[in-house]
């Protein structure tokens, strides 16, 4: 297996995550999971790096971003809790409170 | 093809399989266990990429915190998934197409002539005695040892945030403030009453009282 195969396929599944964010661009549950999506592709990416540059600071770096990404999650699935209490839906195209 | 080449092609199907599943399950229960799937053969990927830490990391952490908490609001939530899915082909040839633009883009600076086996050759496989945990550990408690406090600051933040954002109970409830407790100094709970000392006269006030009485009541008669 070259480096090749692995960056196509967090490619793809970045290009993925990417046609989730336009075509579910009214779910916000969706948006979420395409935003792991996207975090996972870019881990797969620093960690083919790693591998074969024989560097384990790829690793690292893939370590502190599982940290962040496990933080806005659980931030992101608070907001939601509250958005559908509050709005009884949770449309993103219903969200104008603070268009003025 | 080698038994490496079959895992690799095999899970790397499931992984894209897993994400196409995401973006167009109808049922949102559904799209998170296909985000399961894609995360566990990730995982079975980095595993072919000896990050045996990470790999073992990204199960237990996603899969089974995150994946877990990405459930429970989905089935909490009462959402009508259906109708937020309904009408999502209009942007698809718009999304396909910034797809196939950005992975043409991609795909132009990672080509095999430049990343292939000539130019970036897979280096030798560790031994037995090779411990990435091991590795991961010491460069973590070393040379990235304020970053990993800060990580810890994060996650913090994070339960802190989360926590304050849902919490339903009453903000002005009476509850036992502990370091107001612990402030609280000998002058404002006790007071020193400084009295006159003598003999106890109780006992020929009363007396003195019912001697009253029965004069009061003879006086009557």
């Amino acid at each position: 297996m070259s480096l090749t195969h692995y960056l196509i396929v967090s490619a793809l599944l970045f290009s993925i995550s990417v046609v989730g964010i336009i075509i579910n661009r009214k779910n916000v549950i969706t948006l979420l999971m395409c935003i792991e999506l996207m975090l996972l592709a870019v881990n797969t990416n620093f960690i083919a790096f790693s591998r074969y540059l024989n560097d384990e600071v790829g690793q690292i770096f893939v370590f502190f971003i599982l940290t962040v990404a496990a933080a806005e999650a659980a931030i992101g699935l608070a907001i939601l809790v509250v958005l559908f209490r509050t709005n009884k839906k949770i449309d993103v195209d219903e969200l104008k409170e603070l268009k003025g | 093809m080698t038994v490496e080449s079959v895992v690799f092609y095999l899970f790397a199907t499931l992984t894209l399989v897993g994400a196409i599943g995401v973006i167009t399950m109808r049922n949102a229960v559904q799209a998170v266990l296909c985000l399961v799937l894609t995360f566990f053969s990730a995982a079975v990927l980095w595993m072919l990429l000896e990050a045996e830490f990470l790999a073992v990391t990204l199960v237990l952490v996603y899969v089974g915190a995150v994946m877990v908490l990405f459930l429970f609001v989905v089935m909490m939530l009462d959402v009508d998934y259906a109708s937020l899915k309904a009408g999502y082909t209009k942007y698809l040839p718009l999304g396909i197409i910034t797809a196939l633009a950005l992975f043409g883009g991609i795909y132009w600076v990672i080509r095999s002539e430049v990343f292939g086996v000539e130019q970036m050759p897979e280096p030798a496989k560790h031994g037995a005695d090779y411990s990435n945990v091991t590795e991961l550990g010491r460069l973590l408690y070393t040379d990235y040892f304020f970053a990993f406090e800060v990580a810890g600051v994060i996650l913090l933040v994070a339960i802190v945030a989360a926590i304050s954002l849902t919490f339903r109970g009453r903000r002005d409830r009476r509850g036992q403030s502990v370091p107001m407790q612990h402030q609280a100094s000998k002058e404002e709970r006790l007071r020193v009453v400084s009295m006159e000392s003598g003999p106890r006269q109780d006992g020929q006030e009363k007396t003195e009282k019912k001697k009253r009485i029965r004069r009061k009541k003879g006086g009557g008669s």
